[in-house]
């Protein structure tokens, strides 16, 4: 028997969501990224002496409306709390984040699960400024500091310890990221840090009611590394107990050149941050004037655009969940199958061979060499009948690479599909000429043999005959 | 409530000032006052007040998204010690971040 199976994991993720405002969570101070160090941080982000921070009511649209995509209740008044710590990448000493009365609290969202869908409790999520960035390696004994992200504003979104394994994990991050990106309230851009995610994992013995001793894992910047540093901490753990050992609670790197999580050195008052309530900020009305107006504003979520595709074409729920993971897949998808007129066909194609394109290249689907009106004119020329399904994978890979349209490409490659039934008769005769051993023990009562004969056709032809009507053709031919 | 030598120093380390032991005393005896009005504070019943958010009965004005501020990097820098390439210099940190 295998040992893990006698323990059972507990995770839940913080995950820090970089929202896409022009500027600032309490300036305005401008939040582009990558430009010259320092040149995007105002004397309210530098925390000078006598300035007071606003704030920016697009960020307060944004968490709304993450609270509303995740059936959460919205805190009015919600407030604003000191954190405290140093480190110099925060230069007054304290984050102004949310403790008591965040503003999005009690929410859940959905996952796909093997065993169907799994309901996964949202504690809260809460705004807070982000910090500056510490760069270690150009100066000899000394740090730069850059704070052009400092005060950039993020939504921390805490989920209840509901998730049991990595695949569970990496299932529930893919809904937020789905979800901030239907928003548009972040570009999800985990390489670039709009999304970053801490773990907490424990383990115990199956049965067990009490957690174990947990660890956290910060600053996990892919879906990978999140369930490789799952995958790895959960084994740790297991091995610590069986040893006899206790896990330590404590604070964890991932390190992905090893794919290891090790612990972080941590002082030992490192914790106490001492929140108090931020005495430079007035408590925040959210009215339901406020609340209804975004209501009006929530763009279809994937949940009920995926509903949508299966009940208005027909796909099933699991073709309508791969489709509507990213919007811009799914807008484009929604396109295809307007120009085609089958959205079977369309989702295949879209799922299929576009998509093995895109990942073969790593391309998003916005960067995508075949465009949607070219794919659905494609696409037409299989419904009729101007080229099989299988010549039509050969002219893709041909717009793909060159970029022309499928009707020029199926006329100067002479691709188009036969379907002069006298055209098809004569390449049937050949075959059967060809093959007269075949054709006798067909004759004979070998009826398998037709595949064979419908193969000889489709070579002779180069795959141009139109196979049902090869079919016909052949059955009335050998039944003479 | 007594405050221990040990308290007293954890509290200032948390608020990175340095405490000449002489003033242990003293100050451990101001601590303990002020912990003795919060202690009255506590049992006062406040069974049927109403929570207060902010000690001024106003809600936080918002301002718009927009970008207002102007880059001052030059000017601000000249506040910093020590700096750059455009960045602060301070002394090399490589406890990591929480």
């Amino acid at each position: 028997m295998n040992a893990m199976s006698e323990w059972e994991t507990v995770i839940g993720l913080e995950v820090h969501v970089q929202l896409a405002t022009k500027s600032k969570l309490f300036s305005g101070a401008s939040t582009l990224f990558g430009s010259a160090p320092n040149t995007q941080a105002c004397n309210i982000d530098m925390g000078m002496p006598g300035v007071l921070p606003v704030l920016n009511e697009e960020v307060l649209k944004m968490a709304v409306k993450f609270g509303l995509a995740i059936n959460a209740s919205i805190n009015s008044p919600t407030q604003f709390s000191r954190k405290n710590y140093f480190y110099p990448d925060l230069p007054k000493g304290y984050q102004i984040s949310q403790l008591d009365n965040p503003i999005v609290e009690a929410g859940f969202l959905e996952i796909i699960v093997k065993e169907g869908k799994k309901k996964i409790g949202i504690t809260r999520a809460h705004l807070e400024e982000d910090a500056g960035k510490s760069l270690h390696e150009d100066f000899k004994h000394l740090t730069g500091i850059d704070l052009n992200r400092a005060g950039t504003p993020l939504l921390e979104v805490v989920s209840e310890p509901d998730l049991n394994s990595a695949e569970e994990a990496v299932a529930y991050l893919k809904r937020i990221h789905s979800i901030i990106r239907y928003l548009e309230i972040s570009d999800g851009n985990m390489a670039e840090g709009s999304m970053r995610c801490d773990v907490n994992v424990s383990v115990r013995k199956k049965g067990n009611k009490e957690l174990g001793t947990r660890t956290e894992t910060k600053n996990v910047n892919s879906f990978k590394f999140v369930e490789r540093a799952i995958q790895y901490e959960i084994k740790r753990q297991v091995s610590v107990l069986e040893a006899g050992e206790n896990v330590v609670q404590e604070t964890r790197l991932y390190d992905s050149q090893s794919n290891e999580t090790r612990p972080m050195r941590s002082k030992e008052f490192a914790n106490d941050y001492r929140y108090f309530p931020e005495p430079d900020l007035l408590p925040v009305l959210i009215d339901d004037e406020f609340i209804n107006s975004l209501k009006d504003q929530m763009p279809e979520l994937s949940e009920s655009k995926t509903k949508r595709f299966v009940k208005d074409y027909q796909l099933t729920e699991y073709d309508a969940n791969v489709l509507t993971v990213d919007l811009n897949f799914a807008n484009f998808f929604e396109e295809v199958a307007a120009k085609s007129k089958n959205p079977k066909l369309a989702a295949n194609w879209v799922m299929g061979e576009l998509s093995a394109f895109l990942n073969q290249e790593n391309l998003t689907i916005q960067e995508t060499k075949v465009d949607s009106k070219k794919l659905g004119n494609l696409l037409n020329r299989i419904e009729d009948s101007t080229i099989s399904g299988k010549i039509a994978k050969e002219v893709f890979e041909e717009m793909w690479n060159t970029g022309s349209s499928p009707e020029k490409i199926i006329e100067t490659k002479g691709l188009k599909q036969v379907t002069d039934s006298v055209e098809i008769r004569e390449i049937i005769n050949q075959a059967l000429d060809q093959n007269p051993t075949q054709l006798e023990q067909y004759k004979d009562g070998k009826d398998k043999l037709f595949g064979f004969f419908v193969g000889q056709v489709m070579k002779i032809s180069k795959g141009k005959a139109n196979p049902e009507q090869v079919n016909k053709i052949l059955k009335e031919k050998l039944e003479e | 409530m007594l405050i221990k030598d040990r308290d007293l120093e954890q509290i200032a380390y948390l608020a990175r000032i340095n405490i000449d032991k002489d003033y242990f005393p003293s100050l451990k005896q101001e601590l303990e006052s002020i912990l003795d009005l919060v202690k009255k504070i506590n049992s006062a019943d406040t069974e049927s007040v109403k929570p207060m958010f902010h000690p001024l009965d106003l809600f936080q004005p918002l301002r718009k998204d927009e970008v207002t501020e102007k880059d001052e990097r030059e000017k601000l820098q000249k506040n910093a010690p020590l700096s750059q390439a455009g960045l602060f210099l301070v002394p090399k940190v490589i406890e990591d971040q929480g």
